[in-house]
Order: C-alpha cells, then structure tokens, then sequence
C-alpha cells in the first residue's frame, strides 16, 4: 500500500468498504435478516449513488451547479427501457440488457453533450437555473410523448394514445404520462454494486488524468487557466458530458428495476435533482466516496425512521439542517475549533490509534 | 376575444407569479442566496387564509392581514434561525440549508393540515365584469390580481428607493461591507428583506388559491419555481424586473396551453427562459456585472 499514491489507496479503500457493505447486505438479505423493505431499496441506493457521484464530478470538479442530473437519470432511464421493451424476447437476455446499458449511458452522455454546449457559457446561479429548466423540459416531454409499435413499423406522437393509430395487433411502448409498464427487471443487487464501483474506478482515474487537472485548474482559476492556454470549452465539455453519462448509467439501472417506469416530479424532477445535490453536500464536495456514504446514509435514514410514522420527514429536514449548520456556519467552526471537535481532530485520533496496533 | 381572454388570465397568473418572485429577487439581491423555502412560505399563507376563512369565518381582507403578519413572522425565524448563521458559508451550503427549510416547511403543513387537499374558496367575491356583449368575461379574480401585483409592485419600488430602509436595502445590496462602515446594521436590513418578501408571499399565495383552488403541502413548490424562473427572466435582482418576468412567463404559459399542448406547457416556458438567457445571459433588466482579475 505505502508506494500506491493517496488517491489510488482512497479508491481502494472505498471499494473495499463498498464490497464490505454488499456482503453483509447480501447475507442478511439470504437469511432473511433484511425487511422487504430495505432490500426493496438497495437497487434504488446503488443508482442515487451513482448519480451522486456523477453530480459531484460536475460540483466539485468542475465546479458549476447543476440542479438537472434527474433529467440525465431520466433520459438514461427511458431509452434502455424502451430498447429492452421493444427487443423483448427478440434479443436474449444478457446482450440485450447489455446493449440497453450502452445505448442509456450513450444518450445520457449525448443529451449531456448537447445541453452542455449552451449551458456552460452562463455561470453560477443563472447556469444552475438554466440545468433545472433543462430537467424539467426533459421531464414534460417524456410526459407528453406516445410510441407504439405494430407490424408497419414505429409510431410516433405528442398528442394521445388514440392519435397513434396503431393496428389492432400494436403494442403501446411509452403510454404518456403512464411511462412504461412491463420493462424486464434485470438489475439487481450485484449487478448495481458492479456498476457503481466501475463507475467510482472511471471517476477516480478522470479527476487525475491530464483532463482531470486541467478540469481542476480551470474550476479553481478560469482566467489563469486561459493563459496557459487550456481550451476551456472542451475539458468543460468533457467533464459535463462523462458526468451526464454516469447519471445516465444511475437511470438504466433505477428502470431496470421496477415494473412501469413513469416521469414524476419526485422521481425524475427538481425533487430528484435536489435529494442528489443534498447527498453531494453533506458527502463532502469533490468527494466521491462521501456522495456514496450520504445516498446509502440518508436514503436509508428516512425508511430506519418508518416507526416514527408522519414524523420521519420532519425529523429528517431538521437533522438536515442541523447537519448543514454543525459543518458550515462560521461560528459553530470556531467553536469547534476551540473545543477540539474539528473533523481532522477526530480522524487524526483514529488513526494515532491505528497507528499504535 | 378568446386571444385576449387568455391574454388576461395570463397576466392574472403572472402577477401572481410576479409577486412571488418578488421575494426571491429581493432576497437574492441582497443576501445572495436561493431561498428555495420561498414557494412554501406561500403554501403557509395560503393555509392560514383558509384556515381564518373557512373554519373561523372571518372576513377575507381580516384573514389575509394575519397570514400577512404570521407569514412575515416565520419569514424572520427562518432567517434567523438557519440563515443567519450561515451568512459568510458558501452558496451552497445556504441553497442546502435552504431546501432543508423546504422539506421541513411542507411536512410540518402535512402533519397539521394532512395530506389531503382542501378546496380554497376564493377570496374575491366580485363575479367580474362582461364586456363586448358578454363574449369577453373577465374574472373579479384576475381583475383584483392584477390591481394587487401592480400596487405592491410600485409601491414597493417607492419604498426601496425613497425611504431611509429602502436605500439600506440598495445598499446592502451594492457591497455589504461599504454598507456596515456607512453604518448601516446589515442584520437588521436582510431581516426586513426577509420579512417584505415573506408577507408579500402570503398575499401571492390568497391570490393563487383563489384562481387555482386545489390547496396541498406541495402546492407552493412548483409556483415557486416557475416564480424563481421568472425572477431569472426578468433579471435577478431588479423589482421592476421581478414583474416583467412574471407577467411574460405567465402569458407564455397560458397561452401555451391553449394553443399549443397543456402537457408541453411547462416545457415550453422553461424553453423561452433558456432562449432568453442564452441571448441575454443575466435576464432581461439585469446588470451586466464585469468579473475583475
């Protein structure tokens, strides 16, 4: 371990902890330890995460604020969920889900692209309310989108499901505001877990390759970044559209795991975009592993809550807040400061500890 | 006449739009922040109109002075509670912060007043007037609306320029240090933002719920978002274009929605505001601001 650098042993050690997790997961969940409940959300939490560290490739990396990674999930969501709906029982299993994988992460990363192109000439807040509104367009369009099939072919409309005039024999493929119904449910735990952990290793080795540092330089000084004579637009470009394509990633997973796949507010809308942005901040900005803990943390949190019925919500907004105020506000610092509860206090006590075994 | 029929409850639903945004603008010009909580102090006001009209039958001007007061009462705990503390943290923290007030703003209106919607009754009784034989009706609703958002709308762009606390706010606003050795109390002038903001949400919300019923915890949110679009269209920062980017955008999506698809009308608002910042990156009335080295 000594000779690896400090960011190879950071990727190890997450992966490590995330494997960790996984078997003791998966043993609880053979012996029946786990509520169906929380098994039901251990899919769900592998696709939060990975759309969380997509976010925070975009947040902390490269610095702008997107509140629109949902409309990413989205895109990736839909369009692998389409192709496995459509090549159902014509392709096998395994290559198909494999292609709808490729083909999600393609058109995340190809939306991610193209959103990118006009969005990242604004900056700040405008180019955090230009993503959301990109969210949300992404979202009502694939409300107000009909596709059905039959022997003539594909057909296409944005008015209603009567409009297709499809043949006795079609099937409806995206039904409206329904979504569709009957994708294959193919991911499951490992197959998430997997995922994730590729998804950790690309974005580990991105933020350290060349385009990574540039990406960092230009985040941390554009101007400066400009002189030397980086092409500013395309590692911005690059950033945005790797980090869409994880989103897009986050969403095959998420459709392959329930039965109707519908566009709502809370699942792929602002409220998406804004539960991820919260597991990013309290994960830490520009920490990957920390985006994973706080999605698995905070998406469980409210489900270990359930006893408290009505009351889980409120507590989780407050614990929210309290979380927020503990690590930022200025004077609670400096009274952690004083009293010697800083964060690196207490890691530097671990590992004194570790250190003495 | 159905043009301007639509044309009108356009503006009707844009000067409440305008309202709201009002709270966002002036907040973000002069504490900097998102305050994502804003559409849920409309959805409290609306509540405790419809809770002093239908359940304690007070008059409707009488119920909406005390959401006006309660309103802007909770407007300056939140301030000062999570806010304050915040105040030299990064954007982030606070737009996080500020969420967290959201999620615990709607789940407090789900524990007391439940999940289910109430119907709201309006609190314009006027039926409004026919014109053109009867062909164009204008709703007593819109009519109020529009008169309220106008007069607000002025008078409060009288008060920020020529009262003493008015150009406190201008000046906090232009640098917050040059305001405190100016001997401005900083404190004291983002609270007052915080409060104008919050009671102007109350009335927004009476006005909303008369024109759209259906009262929920979540019905401030999506208001509140398309009020903060607005906010950005017309310029963030700038009251006058606090309206001109209400009025716009609630016109745009009416007419939208009658011409064009009801589903996409939300796609397509949100479509005109990236066109518009993409031709005019800081909204229609905004500063250019230079980026110094």
């Amino acid at each position: 371990m000594k000779n690896l650098n400090k960011s190879t042993q950071k990727l190890i050690s997450t992966i490590a902890v995330i494997f960790v997790l996984y078997l003791a997961m998966s043993i609880m969940q053979a012996t029946g330890n786990l509520s169906s409940l929380m098994s039901g959300l251990l899919v769900p939490v592998c696709a939060y995460s990975l759309v969380a560290v997509a976010l925070n490739l975009c947040v902390g990396y490269l610095g702008e604020l997107s509140l629109g990674h949902a409309g990413f999930m989205c895109i990736g969501a839909f369009t692998s969920a389409l192709f496995s709906k459509t090549f159902q029982g014509i392709i096998p299993d395994v290559p198909r889900f494999i292609l709808a994988l490729l083909l999600g992460t393609f058109f995340a990363a190809l939306f991610g692209f193209l959103i990118a192109i006009p969005v990242l000439r604004l900056s700040g807040d405008y180019l955090a309310i230009v993503t959301l509104a990109f969210g949300e367009i992404i979202k009502n369009v694939i409300n107000a989108i009909y596709v059905g099939v039959d022997s003539k072919g594909l057909h296409f409309t944005l008015k209603d499901m009567m409009s297709l005039g499809l043949e006795p024999g079609g099937t409806i493929l995206i039904n409206g505001p329904q979504g569709i119904t009957g994708t294959p449910r193919q991911s499951n735990f490992t197959l998430a877990v997997l995922l994730l952990i590729i998804a950790l290793i690309v974005t580990f080795n991105f933020v350290n390759s060349r385009t990574g540092r540039a990406v960092k330089a230009i985040r941390d000084n554009q101007i400066a970044a400009e002189t030397v004579g980086l092409p500013i637009t395309k590692y911005k470009l690059t950033a945005f559209t790797i980090s869409a394509a994880i989103a897009g990633v986050g969403g095959v997973i998420y459709a392959h795991n329930i039965n109707s796949l519908t566009a709502t507010t809370n699942n792929f809308g602002y409220n998406m975009s804004i539960m991820i942005l919260v597991y990013v901040v309290l994960g830490g900005i520009g920490n990957f592993s920390g985006s994973v803990v706080a999605a698995v943390v905070l998406t469980m949190l409210p489900e270990l809550l359930r006893g408290l019925s009505n009351y889980r919500m409120l507590i989780y907004s407050i614990v929210l807040i309290g979380l927020m105020l503990f690590n930022w506000a200025p004077s609670i610092l400096r009274f952690r400061e004083e009293h010697g509860i800083t964060s690196q206090a207490i890691l530097g006590k671990l590992k004194k500890k570790k250190e003495v075994q | 006449m159905g043009f301007l029929t639509y044309l009108i409850n356009g503006m009707s639903l844009g000067s409440v739009y305008a309202l709201i945004a009002l709270g966002y603008t002036m907040v973000y010009g002069i504490a900097k922040m998102l305050n994502f909580a804003h559409g849920d102090v409309i959805m409290i006001g609306a509540y405790l109109v419809f809770m002093c009209m239908s359940n304690a039958g007070m008059p409707a001007i009488v119920s909406i002075g005390i959401a006006i007061v309660c309103c802007t009462a909770i407007g300056i705990i939140i301030e000062k509670i999570a806010y304050k503390p915040l105040r030299r943290a990064t954007n982030l923290a606070v737009l996080i912060t500020a969420i967290g007030v959201s999620y615990f703003l709607q789940n407090m209106a789900l524990l007391i007043f439940g999940s289910n919607p109430v119907s709201f009754t309006s609190v314009v009784k006027w039926q409004g007037i026919e014109l053109a034989d009867g062909q164009l009706k204008i709703t007593g609703n819109a009519i109020v609306t529009i008169v309220t958002c106008l007069v607000i709308m002025f008078a409060l762009m009288w008060f920020v320029k020529n009262t003493k606390p008015g150009q406190a706010m201008r000046a906090v606003s232009e640098d917050k240090d040059a305001a405190v050795l100016m001997g401005i109390n900083v404190n004291a002038t983002i609270s007052l933002t915080f409060a104008i903001g919050s009671g102007l949400a109350a009335i927004a919300g009476a006005l909303l719920c008369s024109a759209y019923p259906s009262l929920n915890p979540y019905t401030g949110s999506m208001p509140g978002i398309k009020a903060f679009t607005a906010a950005v269209f017309g310029g963030i920062g700038s009251i006058p274009g606090a309206l001109i980017g209400g009025l716009l955008l609630g016109v745009i999506e009416i007419l939208a929605k009658a011409y064009i698809s009801s589903q996409l009308a939300d796609a397509i608002v949100f479509a005109v505001l990236i066109i518009v910042l993409l031709v005019k990156p800081t909204g229609i009335l905004g500063k250019q601001i230079k980026e110094k080295v």
